[in-house]
């Protein structure tokens, strides 16, 4: 099979190219995988792709700037050049700013490589009044090169048969022996490509006024820019919500239905030990995940809009100058907003950033987003224990508590995460997005959550029921099972903050998930959930004990996924540790203080 | 003309780049960004607290901090 490799400039739109070559086989994972190559450590997307009677290997390189660059990216796409024989390389770049993206075509040709050049956004320039004479550059890089656009589809046909064509002269893949000896030095490049853009680009007056500047003077207004941002922020956090929670209770509902009209019957032969293992253990396990998948499908298509319209870029243009004094940068801001959507994806979006201090420090303040799992243990125990007055003040004040954690941590932690990473970001121009790419990268995101967060839910569920459940000869739930004596040793800690053992257990299940403590207090108290359970919890504990045990759960370990992912991104189980022993102890301290603190004061 | 850095232009102002001093790896990606010496630079706005510049190099819109900005020469236009 031929080896294809894409190669372009960032947010030149590599990924969008990609998905419409290789179709909706990505989607459905028949025919795509990430693949290990040797010589690099970082996984590459690729996938196959049937162009006429070829069949090709099509491997998605990181977006790099320059072959002699000096990132983590760029020498993981020299390595791949020096080991990897190619057939071809396809280069993308982006046709409105071709002036200076055309050394890396440059480049190419220098290592004698069989290239294809596709002019990416061909309809964004012409709009810019970018006007370029292909035949020129063709010419003069001594391969095709074609106008496209990966978003509409202009060019595709062409495109394709060029593709074929260049692959099926190419019969010997080639390798590229020294990389460094084949490139020419900074300024003969600069040279060569200011002489070729001379002559076959000609960019019409320059645009002075068009949407994005006139989008830019609101949305980057100097007193406005801000409040406008906040604004935008939480309607979107509104929307996930007002949407999302009647799906999931739908989806809940549907599950609970299949469960009592299938799978009990059929189940209804079996011990009822296995039966417990096997409906309360793994098949609710299997709910509770798959119940989260139209809050997380929203908030990655919500965010999905966001990101590709252009505005994500500007808001860190709002914040940066606030997060440059924590030791973040604007980056840092826009992923721990996402994390008020679900911690998971935006400790995995810290990715964009190349310094591990600053991205190290990003990870550690993340978890202290209020997310939306946390919201719903605390919007139950407010009802439950808080007149309906002063209830929006309390929850306010919760939200208030993980800013500050967040503020707090950054500023202790800044001189362990020195960050020197320069911010130099491009802002692209706004764009509309179009609803098949929106939802195809959503779903994309939500299925990569359901497949590792599967494991750990799941193990967590089973493990719960198992430990409610065990030694199997004592009532269910009750003081003489494992949770039982867990939480009567969980004591000399946790009673200094007004947690019995009750409330305890709980906050060990929230470990896993903090979907699960509300679940977890209705097997303890051996109440259905809702109202019930609302009474029972109320008749037991106070609101001063009810505060300490929010606080405590705000900031602890947000859930066992969390965990496993700041370990996967951060390659480091002492980072991973150290994110768990600090939020562990910052929640018990502030518990302390505000149990003690309050007792003292007379509450 | 007079060679001042970028971070002395005023939002609207247009000058053009002499030189960039950096750290080679900025150098790189500054280079790669469009800041070459002859280049224009139009300054569109500050951030509030003297956060970043917003500049536009041709068809480029780049933020960049003004510590980065101090390592860009530019000679303004006279206006
Ligand atoms: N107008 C226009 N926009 C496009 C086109 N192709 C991609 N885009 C947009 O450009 C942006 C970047 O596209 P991506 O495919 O994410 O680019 P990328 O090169 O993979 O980016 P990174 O992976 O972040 O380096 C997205 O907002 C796309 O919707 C095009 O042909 N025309």
């Amino acid at each position: 099979m031929k080896q294809i490799a894409v190669l372009g400039m960032p947010n030149t739109g590599k990924s969008t190219l990609f998905n419409r070559l290789t179709g909706f086989n990505r989607l459905t994972g028949a025919n795509a995988k990430i693949g290990n190559w040797p010589g690099i450590t970082v996984e590459l997307m690729m996938a196959h792709l049937q162009l006429g009677e070829e069949r090709a290997e099509l491997v998605d390189l990181p977006g790099i700037y320059d072959l002699r660059g000096f990132s983590e990216d760029e020498s993981v796409v020299r390595r791949f050049l020096e080991h990897t024989p190619l057939h071809l390389v396809l280069i993308i770049l982006n046709m409105t700013q071709i002036d200076r993206q055309l050394s890396l075509a440059l480049q190419v040709k220098n290592l004698h490589l069989p290239g294809v050049l596709l002019l990416n956004m061909a309809d964004e320039a012409a709009k810019f009044g970018v006007d370029v004479d292909v035949k020129v550059i063709a010419e003069h890089l001594g391969m095709p090169v074609i106008p496209i656009s990966a978003k509409y589809g202009q060019g595709f046909e062409t495109a394709y048969r060029t593709i074929s064509n260049a692959l099926k002269q190419q019969e010997e893949p080639r390798l590229v022996n020294a990389i460094e000896k084949c490139l020419v030095p900074e300024q003969q490049l600069a040279d060569a490509m200011s002489s070729l853009v001379r002559d076959a680009v000609h960019i019409k007056a320059r645009v002075k006024e068009n949407w994005t500047t006139r989008l830019d003077r609101i949305l980057l207004h100097p007193v406005f820019g801000l409040p406008i941002f906040f604004g935008i922020m939480f309607l979107l956090f509104q929307g996930v919500y007002a949407l999302g929670t009647p799906l999931q209770d739908k989806l809940g509902n549907l599950l609970d239905w299949f469960r009592s009209v299938a799978l009990e019957p059929l189940l209804g032969g079996l011990p009822s030990f296995l039966k417990g293992f096997l409906l309360d253990g793994i098949y609710n396990g299997v709910g509770t995940v798959a119940s989260f998948v139209p809050v997380i499908f929203l908030f990655f298509l919500f965010m999905a809009i966001v990101e590709d319209s252009g505005y994500l870029s500007r808001s860190a243009f709002l914040m940066d100058a606030l997060m440059a004094r924590l030791g973040l940068d604007g980056r840092s801001f826009v992923m721990s907003l996402m994390g008020f959507g679900c911690n998971v994806p935006a400790i995995m979006g810290t990715r964009v950033m190349r310094s591990p201090g600053l991205r190290m420090l990003t990870m550690l303040v993340i978890p202290f987003s209020l997310c939306s799992a946390r919201l719903n243990v605390f919007l139950f125990m407010i009802t439950a224990l808080f007149t309906p007055r002063t209830a929006p003040v309390v929850l306010f004040s919760l939200y208030l508590f993980s800013f500050v954690a967040a503020i707090l941590t950054a500023a202790l932690f800044k001189g362990r995460f020195p960050n020197k990473e320069p911010f130099v970001l491009e802002l692209p121009p706004y764009r509309f997005p179009t609803i098949k790419h929106m939802i195809v990268s959503s779903w994309c995101q939500a299925k990569k959550f359901l497949l590792w967060s599967r494991r750990f839910i799941i193990l967590g569920v089973v493990a719960i029921w198992a430990l409610n459940n065990l030694p199997p000869n004592v009532p269910p739930a009750s003081p003489q099972t494992l949770s039982g004596m867990i939480g009567q040793l969980t004591q000399p800690v946790l009673a200094p903050l007004g947690i019995n053992p009750q409330l305890a257990v709980a906050l060990i299940f929230g470990f896993v998930a903090k979907e699960i403590v509300l679940g977890g207090l209705a097997v303890i108290y051996g109440k259905a959930e809702g109202s019930d359970l609302m009474g029972a919890i109320a008749h037991q504990i106070d609101w001063v004990q009810a505060y300490s045990f929010m606080l405590f759960t705000l900031l602890y370990v947000p859930c066992l996924s969390t965990v496993a992912v700041l370990k996967s991104e951060s390659k480091s189980w002492k980072f991973a540790l150290l994110s768990v022993a600090w939020s562990v102890g910052l929640a018990w301290v502030a518990s302390f203080i505000f149990y003690q603190g309050a007792r003292a004061l007379g509450f | 003309m007079s060679t001042t850095d970028l971070t002395s232009l005023e939002p609207g102002q247009t000058a053009t780049i002499v030189k960039l001093r950096a750290e080679v790896g900025l150098h790189q990606r500054l280079h790669a960004l469009g800041f070459r010496p002859g280049q224009q630079v139009l300054m569109l706005r500050r951030a509030w607290l003297n956060g970043p510049l917003h500049v536009r190099l041709g068809t480029t819109e780049v933020m960049l901090r003004c510590q980065e900005a101090k390592g860009v020469y530019t000679a303004k236009a006279e206006q």
